[in-house]
C-alpha cells in the first residue's frame, strides 16, 4: 500500500493575517508552518503504517507551493513520512481551489496512491474542498471530515463527523480522505528526525514535468475571481436587562424570545 | 510583500525546525501540566520520558554515543524553550548536561563507553555536586574527602548539598579533597564519578556508604528534587577518577570550573527562558483587563514596563548567544559566559516582577502562572554562582585582560 499525504505550508497560527488589497490574496509574509491540520493526516497515515493491518510501502508527502515550502516538506518527513513531493512553479500563482486540485491531482496520477489523505481544512484559505476535487480528478471516491479511520480487508472504515453525532461509512480503496483534527494526537518530530528530515528524497516538480496543462492553472486557469472584499458586519450590540424584579426579568425575557418565535 | 527574516533571526535551518518543535512541546505538555506538578512537588515523569523519546538528552553527546552531536548554541536555545515552559523541566536536563560534558571532555575512553550511550538516551541521568552545607561560591573551602584504601579504592566522606536530581539521578560527578595539605587547596581536589541507584534514598551493594536524605523543601522550582547527599565511607574504583588516576587526581577543581562555564550559559538560556515567558503573560494580561475603561496596556506606565521588559529579554538573548557562540568556535567565553549568566538571571527576575504587578492582585494568586514564576526565578540569581559572584569574576577578568 502506498499513502499520499498532501500537505501546505501556512501562516504561523501566531502570525496575525490579513488579505493584501491589491492582490485579494491573503498576505503570506512571516512566520510559516505546516498546516496544523495536516500534521494530524500524517498522524494518520503513520498509525495505518504502524498498525501493521495492512502492510504500508510508503508514506509520500506532497505540496503545491512557494519554495519557502520545501520546509513543510522537511516537517512531514521529519514525522515520519519517507519523501517527499514538491510541486512549484510561476505558472501556478493565483490557482483557486479547482486548479490547485487538478494540479495536486496530476502530481499524484504517477504515485497511483492506494490512498490519499489530508487535513480537512488549511489554517489559512479554509476551504475545506481541496480533498473533493483532487478526488473528482483521480476518478477516486472522497470523503471528508473523518475522525476515526481503520483498516480492514482492503477496505476504509471511517467515522465522519456529523452534524449531529457520526456517520461510519465504508470506502472501496484507492480513495481520498480528509482529517479532522479529533482522529489522533499528532506526534512531536524528535531531534534525530528533524536532523535527519534534508537527507530523505525530495522531488521537486514544475508544471511541465507534472504533465499539467498550464491554461488549466494559475489565474488563467481559475474559474473563481475576487471581485471585492468586504469585513463582516460589526455585531449589534445585545440589549441589557436588568435585573430589579426576578419574575418581571423573566417576563421580559420570555417575551423577548417569543417575539423571535425562539419558544 | 514576503520578507525572509531567516538570516534576520540567527538560526538555521535546523536550529529553527529544533526551537518549533520544543516550543510546541513547551506549549502543550509542559505549560499545561506545570502548576499540577508544581503544587504537588513532584516530579514530572510522564513529561521526562516524552522528552527522552525526542532525543534531549543528548543534545551535545555525540553522534558516536548515540547522541544528536549538536553545539552549545543550538542547546542553549533548547534549554530557553523548555525553561518558558518551566525551569524545573530544564533543570532535569541541566545536570545531565553538565554531567555528559564533563565526560565528554575529561572522560578516559572506558568512561565515555560506560556512561555516555546509556546518557545519551536518558537511561541513566546525571547530576553534579560542588555545594556543602557550609560552602557555596567558595568551592575552594570544601571540607569532603576521599582517600585512597589498600585495596586501590576511594573511600568518599562528607556531606553533599543542593544536588539538583540527587535522588533520581544514576551517577553523581562530586568534587572531593583528596590531599588536605595541598597548597593552594584547589590542587588537592579530585572529581569523582560516583554511582548509585536512581530514586533509592540508602544505596547499598557496590553503592553501599551513600544515602539521600529527603529533599530540600523549596520556594519555587519544585518538582525537581534538590538534595543532600552523604557519602559515608562510599566506595569508589579508581577508575572512575574523572579523567582516570594518572590525569584526574588532583585536577577535579579546574574540571568542574570548566564545565560551569557551559552551566553558565545554560543558566543565562534559562533566564532568558523565564523572562520571556513573564513577558507573554504580561502582554496577553495586560490587553485583556480594563482600569479607567481602557485595557492596562493602552496605559503608558504599563507600555513602559512592557517596552523594558521586551528590550531586556532580546538583550539578553543576544548575549547568551554570543557567550554559546564563542564557546562553539573555541574561543575564550568566561568573560562574556558570566556576563550573560549575570545579566540573564537578572532579567529573568525583572521581568518576572514586572509582570506580576501587572497581573495585580491576580498576580498573588495561584491560579495565575505568574505566581509561579514569580517563586521560580530567584534560583537563577544563585544557581551556578551568585550574581555577586558573577561580577567578582567580571571584574577579575576585565582586569586582566585590559592590564595597563
Amino acid at each position: 500500500m502506498k499513502i499520499c499525504v498532501l500537505v501546505k505550508e501556512v501562516p504561523d497560527a501566531a502570525v496575525q493575517k490579513r488579505i493584501d488589497p491589491d492582490t485579494m490574496r491573503l498576505d503570506r509574509s512571516g512566520e510559516k508552518n505546516l498546516n496544523p491540520f495536516d500534521t494530524h493526516a500524517i498522524e494518520t497515515a503513520l498509525q495505518i503504517k504502524e498498525g501493521g493491518a495492512i502492510p504500508v510501502e510508503e508514506v509520500v508527502a506532497v505540496t503545491m507551493g512557494p519554495d519557502s515550502a520545501v520546509r513543510a516538506l522537511h516537517k512531514a518527513v521529519a514525522l515520519g513520512a519517507d519523501r517527499s513531493v514538491h510541486l512549484s512553479d510561476d505558472a501556478l500563482v493565483g490557482s483557486d481551489v479547482c486548479a490547485t486540485g487538478y494540479a495536486l491531482a496530476k502530481v499524484l496520477e504517477p504515485e497511483s496512491p492506494d490512498l490519499v489523505l489530508l487535513g480537512q481544512q488549511s489554517d489559512d484559505g479554509e476551504c475545506y474542498t481541496i480533498g473533493a476535487v483532487v478526488a473528482d480528478h483521480l476518478k477516486m471516491p472522497s470523503l471528508t471530515q473523518v475522525v476515526k479511520l481503520d483498516v480492514a480487508d482492503g477496505k476504509l472504515r471511517c467515522e465522519r463527523q456529523a452534524e449531529y453525532g457520526y456517520d461510519t461509512v465504508e470506502v472501496e480503496l484507492p480513495a481520498v480522505i480528509s482529517v479532522g483534527d479529533a482522529i489522533n494526537e499528532p506526534r512531536y518530530p524528535s531531534l534525530k528526525a528533524i536532523m535527519g528530515a534534508k537527507k530523505k528524497p525530495l522531488d521537486a516538480k514544475a508544471t511541465a514535468d507534472a504533465g499539467i496543462d498550464s491554461g488549466m492553472v494559475g489565474e488563467p486557469g481559475s474559474k473563481t475571481a475576487v471581485l471585492a472584499l468586504n469585513p463582516p458586519p460589526a455585531k449589534q450590540a445585545g440589549e441589557i436587562i436588568e435585573d430589579e424584579d426576578t419574575n418581571e426579568t423573566v417576563e421580559k425575557i420570555v417575551a423577548w424570545l417569543d417575539e423571535r418565535k425562539l419558544l | 510583500m514576503a520578507v525572509d527574516t531567516a538570516a534576520l533571526n540567527e538560526q538555521t535551518d535546523i536550529q529553527r525546525d529544533i526551537t518549533e518543535m520544543v516550543r510546541q512541546f513547551a506549549d502543550e505538555q509542559i505549560i499545561p501540566n506545570a502548576e499540577h506538578y508544581d503544587h504537588e512537588d513532584s516530579f514530572p515523569e510522564p513529561i521526562v520520558e516524552q522528552m527522552k523519546e525526542l532525543g534531549l538528552f543528548g543534545v551535545t553527546i555525540p553522534e558516536e554515543y548515540g547522541g544528536m552531536g549538536l553545539d552549545l548554541t543550538t542547546y542553549a536555545m533548547i534549554v530557553e524553550e523548555l525553561s518558558r515552559g518551566w525551569i524545573s523541566i530544564s533543570g532535569v536536563v541541566n545536570t545531565h548536561f553538565i554531567g555528559s560534558y564533563l565526560l565528554m571532555k575529561f572522560g578516559t575512553d572506558e568512561q565515555r563507553d560506560h556512561f555516555l550511550p546509556r546518557m545519551a538516551t536518558g537511561e541513566i541521568r546525571a547530576a553534579f555536586s560542588l555545594s556543602e552545607p557550609e560552602v557555596g561560591s567558595d568551592v575552594q573551602g570544601i571540607k569532603s574527602t576521599a582517600k585512597k584504601g589498600e585495596d586501590g579504592k576511594w573511600e568518599l566522606n562528607g556531606q553533599k548539598m543542593w544536588v539538583t536530581n540527587g535522588l533520581g539521578s544514576g551517577i553523581v560527578f562530586v568534587l572531593m579533597k583528596t590531599d588536605p595539605k595541598a597548597d593552594p587547596p584547589y590542587k588537592g581536589m579530585t572529581c569523582f564519578i560516583t554511582e548509585k541507584e536512581p530514586w533509592k534514598e540508602v544505596n547499598e551493594g557496590d553503592y553501599a556508604g551513600l544515602t539521600i536524605p529527603p529533599k530540600i523543601k523549596k520556594m519555587g522550582y519544585k518538582g525537581v528534587e534538590s538534595t543532600e547527599l552523604l557519602y559515608d565511607g562510599y566506595r569508589c574504583p579508581p577508575e572512575r577518577v574523572l579523567g582516570g588516576e594518572e590525569e584526574g587526581v588532583g585536577r577535579g577543581f579546574a574540571q568542574m570550573m570548566d564545565a560551569l562555564e557551559v552551566g553558565r550559559v545554560n543558566v543565562a538560556a534559562r533566564g532568558v527562558g523565564i523572562a520571556q515567558r513573564a513577558l507573554e503573560l504580561a502582554l496577553r494580561y495586560s490587553q485583556e483587563r480594563k482600569t479607567f475603561g481602557k485595557p492596562i496596556a493602552q496605559h503608558q506606565a504599563i507600555q513602559f514596563k512592557l517596552a523594558d521588559m521586551a528590550t531586556k529579554v532580546e538583550a539578553a538573548r543576544l548575549l547568551t548567544r554570543k557567550a554559546a557562540r564563542l564557546k562553539d568556535a573555541g574561543e575564550r567565553s568566561d568573560l562574556e559566559a558570566g556576563m550573560a549568566k549575570l545579566f540573564a538571571s537578572e532579567t529573568g527576575k525583572e521581568c518576572v516582577e514586572e509582570s506580576f504587578r501587572i497581573h495585580g492582585g491576580y498576580g498573588y494568586s495561584k491560579e495565575y502562572e505568574i505566581e509561579r514564576l514569580y517563586r521560580d526565578a530567584p534560583l537563577l540569581l544563585i544557581g551556578e554562582g551568585t550574581s555577586e559572584i558573577q561580577r567578582m569574576v567580571i571584574g577579575k577578568k576585565l582586569l586582566q585582560r585590559h592590564k595597563i
